[in-house]
């Protein structure tokens, strides 16, 4: 891969080595309405490190900027200042088209193509990327079998499947292409806890197996503990805690360290708290 | 009947043709303009207000008072028939415009948000998600803006353009209740017509969700 060149940083920073993964460097975001005064400040500094091959849970209430943070990796959002590194490559730098194209993306709507068979939503990437009716059909094949999905599917419309399934055509549609990073925004929000549940334990082996590294905004601690090696909590555009998965865990309620995380923990363990 | 088809069913058929002719041309020219427009416009939102407005203008100019007015234009008053189907291609713009903009804007945030996510180019965008999903909007114009021209065609007889409208003013001139509905009645036939067929791809264009 030539992303391994390491790249400067501009001139008053120190040089930083390239490193594979995701990183974002003192990210700001602020909405672009300057004839009302200055828009809403949805970023503040936000600095992290997300390294190849492991999933961090972004947790953190609505409007915290987690979602907001997620969409500066695939260029959806353009940081006001700061920077955006995937595999040491600064993505203002990169063609927007050619960077989401290797970058998969899942959110709670799912947004599968109505007028498309799953076939074709699945390979949509693919067909994108130019490559052959063949190619394309066997790697939709893999890739349904790989999210759980039975071989019929593929012929079908959106319409004809359930909540659930159609979460595993947006998950498998987003892997297709063997992107380099995941981006996932609460992507089972809106299934019922069973069928939630069974898409955790999916997902969790899908990402052992694939290796991919992977961002997932949740404001469920269970699924961010489930999934995540790290948790970061994000409040108000900043980053209020940065943990390894066991040190959330292994604190409970009361010993953890970080006193965002502690507030977290009892919100939504009330009654181990009690 | 038999006698009155006989003597003016070869007029009827003909003019039902230069009727269709002059519809159909001007539909070709609203929709050359108006899809491509209406596109332009989701794609750079601040045109879109005055743009809108100005085919709504359109729109409200009687269509008596628009042929009068093209009347003098220098290559457009050479022939009845040109001046006709500019000034029914202006009045088949607005539908077409206006739901070409409004099919398109309204479709699910969602589904743009992950095309762009794909990596579309704009262009694979529209292509692939907007117009397969407004398609059946987009047509719902269509066939306002031909049920629009069929009606006004028949105006255009007034200024010699041909259509229909002539057997109607005709038969208005000379207090000919028959003449008037040899004009009429297949003018009216034809409307429902072109409703009915492009009403039927309307709803097979529907995208089902």
């Amino acid at each position: 891969m030539d992303g391994l060149k390491p790249i400067p940083f501009k001139a008053g920073s120190e040089v930083e080595m390239a490193t594979q993964g995701v990183e974002f460097a003192q990210v700001s975001f602020t909405t672009g309405d300057s004839t009302s005064g200055g828009g809403r400040q949805l970023l503040r500094e936000v600095s992290l490190r997300v390294e190849a091959g492991t999933t961090t849970a972004l947790l953190g209430r609505s409007g915290s900027g987690k979602t907001t943070l997620l969409r500066t990796v695939n260029a959806l959002v353009r940081p006001t200042s700061g920077r955006v590194l995937v595999d040491g490559r600064d993505v203002a730098a990169e063609d927007a088209i050619a960077l989401r194209r290797g970058i998969g993306y899942v959110i709670q709507e799912i947004g599968l193509f109505p007028q498309m068979t799953i076939e074709r939503n699945v390979g949509m990437a693919l067909e994108l990327a130019g490559r052959s009716k063949a190619e394309i059909a066997a790697r939709t094949a893999e890739m349904l079998r790989m999210v759980g999905l039975q071989e019929d599917v593929a012929r079908r419309y959106p319409w004809q499947l359930s909540g659930g399934q159609r979460q595993r055509v947006g998950v498998a549609r987003a892997l297709a292409n063997e992107p380099k990073v995941l981006l996932m925004d609460e992507p089972f929000g809106a299934l019922d806890p069973l069928t939630r549940a069974e898409m955790q334990t999916m997902l969790r082996d899908l990402l052992r197996q694939t290796g991919t590294t992977t961002l997932i905004v949740t404001h469920d601690l269970d699924e961010a503990l489930y999934l995540a090696d790290r948790v970061v909590l994000l409040e108000a555009g900043a980053v209020v805690a940065d943990l390894a998965r066991d040190g959330v865990r292994g604190a409970g309620s009361r010993g953890a360290a970080n006193e965002a995380v502690r507030a977290y923990v009892a919100a939504t363990h009330r009654e181990d708290a009690a | 009947m038999s006698d009155f088809l006989h003597r003016y069913g070869g007029q009827i058929g003909r003019l039902t043709f230069e009727h269709v002719w002059l519809t159909a041309s001007a539909m070709l020219f609203a929709c050359a303009i108006g899809l491509p427009l209406g596109v332009l416009l989701t794609r750079r939102r601040a045109l879109a207000r005055p743009v809108l407005a100005v085919a709504n203008i359109l729109q409200t100019i009687p269509s008596l008072a628009l042929f009068g007015l093209l009347l003098p234009v220098p290559f457009l008053g050479e022939r009845a028939a040109r001046l006709a189907i500019v000034a029914l291609t202006a009045y088949a713009l607005l539908p077409i415009l206006r739901n070409t903009y409004d099919g398109i804007g309204s479709v699910d945030a969602a589904l743009i948000d992950v095309a762009n996510a794909l990596g579309m180019t704009g262009w694979q965008r529209l292509r692939k998600v907007e117009l397969p999903m407004a398609a059946s909007v987009i047509l719902g114009g269509m066939r306002t803006a031909t049920v629009i021209c069929v009606g006004v065609a028949t105006i255009a007889a007034a200024i010699g353009a041909g259509g229909l409208g002539e057997l109607i003013f005709r038969g208005v001139a000379s207090v000919d209740n028959g003449l008037v509905l040899a004009g009429a009645i297949p003018a009216a036939l034809l409307a429902l017509c072109a409703d009915g067929v492009l009403g039927l791809f309307e709803k097979r264009l529907a995208v089902r969700r």
